[in-house]
């Protein structure tokens, strides 16, 4: 590899010893790349599916079917109150191994995690969005009624809009502990950035050269994505309005 | 509305309430605080369901299980104390709303209709204004535009004025008398005395959940024949 960096990079391996091969190796740089992207992707996926798990929950722990609820905080109950690496693992080796296709798995492990990721941060989501949407004064809920609004019209136009305003820095939390959670897709081989990272020291022999690189990797991913939900956040204030 | 009973779990709060209000009247309800004055207004658009008795509005039976309260609350407005806009849309947007979500109506025939309102209203200017930024009177006004946007039958004002300085309680009444004047079906739980002896065609006063005295202004406020109304205006005026 050319260019200034991996000169400077070659330059800290000749003289202060330290390997930085992902810039200055083609190959160890290649695999980095893919765990940055499988990280993304992985990430960007599990938000979505999350918070429609999160709206979806929040609207039936508000309706009147008393099953729907129930299910709803048994939900919650169960991915709140076990580990998330037993779920993972539960749900690779576990349920994996009953769904298995004619060749191979009907679902892979990079499937598995974001099918057990988004269960996880949407149980969480499902209690931030009842928190925000249980914030919104019930004289909000009275004059949508008292306008012909139905429930669900309610919901939409009124108590989600209002609600996500007051439970956002919430949000943000649980989206960064997602992100970092996704690290633990690594148990089960998916090549997100810990798994690449861990391939490369163990091969080049740089457990902390690759640590450090891998440190500031997150610290830049947490904080381009709490810079954008706070970017979301002033989108979203409302002249004159404090909640 | 006949014999209307409601009560709150073991708290009887309407005790058999009869009354009628006839197109394109406008009446007052008056009364101490707690004599279930809100409550009664709330009945009759569904909002609190009614324990005992009946209630018809414009034809349609309120406490019929097979009611669609949502079509019942198109034909009824309502306008509350504590304005109660939704603070994340425009005066206009609020105006908006429901004829566009609820009623399906076109947005640019909506929006046309929404300005005449808000002209109506005397607030032009503050379309786009969110209610944040509006002064109480102001929010009161675009809540009538609001309600009066469903070409309701009837308006249901709740203490509407309740909130507001003297100054701005003005405006907001002149634009209820106009639209009494209009012809509109305007019921009006208030403590505006004065307002009720100018535009009222009838005041109801109700204490401790019935109907105490009914009839016109200047009966029931200038020489009531029941002890109860007589006490309750002493201690007011």
């Amino acid at each position: 590899m050319g260019g200034p960096i991996a000169g400077l990079f070659r330059w800290l391996n000749d003289v202060h010893g330290l390997n930085f091969s992902v810039f200055t190796d083609a190959y160890d740089a290649h695999r980095f790349l893919i765990g940055l992207r499988t990280t993304i992707g992985l990430s960007l996926s599990c938000m979505v599916f999350s918070i429609i798990l999160g709206l979806l929950g929040a609207w039936l722990l508000s309706g009147p079917s008393r099953l729907a609820r129930a299910a709803v905080r048994f939900y919650v109950q169960a991915f709140r109150n076990t580990p998330p690496l037993v779920q993972l693992v539960f749900f690779y080796f576990a349920i994996g191994s009953l769904l298995s296709g004619a060749r191979e798995p009907l679902i892979g492990g990079y499937g598995w995690a974001v099918i057990s990721f988004s269960l996880l941060a949407g149980a969480f989501n499902v209690e931030i969005f009842r928190s925000g949407v249980e914030a919104v004064p019930p004289t909000m809920v009275e004059a949508a009624q008292g306008l012909g609004f139905s429930r669900l019209q309610t919901y939409r136009y009124v108590l989600a809009p209002l609600g996500l305003r007051i439970c956002l820095p919430a949000l943000t939390n649980n989206l960064v502990n997602l992100v970092k959670t996704t690290t633990l897709a690594y148990a089960i081989g998916v090549p997100e950035l810990l798994y690449a990272a861990s391939q490369i020291w163990s091969e080049v022999l740089n457990v902390r050269e690759m640590m450090y690189v891998l440190l500031a990797t997150y610290i830049a991913l947490v904080a381009i994505l709490v810079w954008i939900m706070e970017r979301w956040e002033r989108a979203l204030r409302i002249p004159g309005y404090t909640p | 509305m006949r014999d209307v009973e409601k009560s709150f779990g073991a708290v009887p709060v309407l005790r058999g309430v009869s009354l009628t209000v006839h197109r394109g009247e406008t009446v007052c309800i008056i009364g101490p605080s707690g004599s279930g004055k809100s409550t009664l207004l709330r009945c009759i658009n569904g909002l609190v369901p009614i324990t005992a008795g009946s209630i018809t509005v414009a034809g349609r039976e309120v406490n019929d299980p097979k009611l669609d309260p949502l079509a019942l609350r198109r034909d009824v407005g309502i306008v509350f104390q504590q304005y109660n806009l939704f603070p994340h849309r425009t005066a206009l947007q609020n105006i908006m709303m429901a004829p566009v979500h609820v009623l399906g109506q076109d947005r640019a025939s909506v929006e046309t209709r929404a300005r005449a309102l808000l002209a109506k209203v005397r607030l032009t200017d503050k379309a786009d204004g969110f209610p944040g930024e509006l002064s109480g009177g102001q929010q009161q006004r675009v809540a009538i535009a609001r309600a009066l946007a469903m070409n309701p039958k009837v308006m249901l004002f709740d203490e509407v004025t309740a909130a507001l300085d003297p100054e701005t309680k003005k405006e907001v009444l002149v634009t209820i008398q106009e639209l009494a004047g209009e012809g509109m079906t305007c019921i009006l739980v208030t403590h505006e005395m004065g307002f009720a002896r100018r535009v009222a065609d009838q005041v109801f006063f109700t204490d401790g959940g019935v109907l105490v005295e009914e009839g016109p202004p200047e009966q029931v406020l200038d020489a009531p024949r029941e002890a109860r109304t007589r006490d309750f205006l002493d201690k007011i005026l």
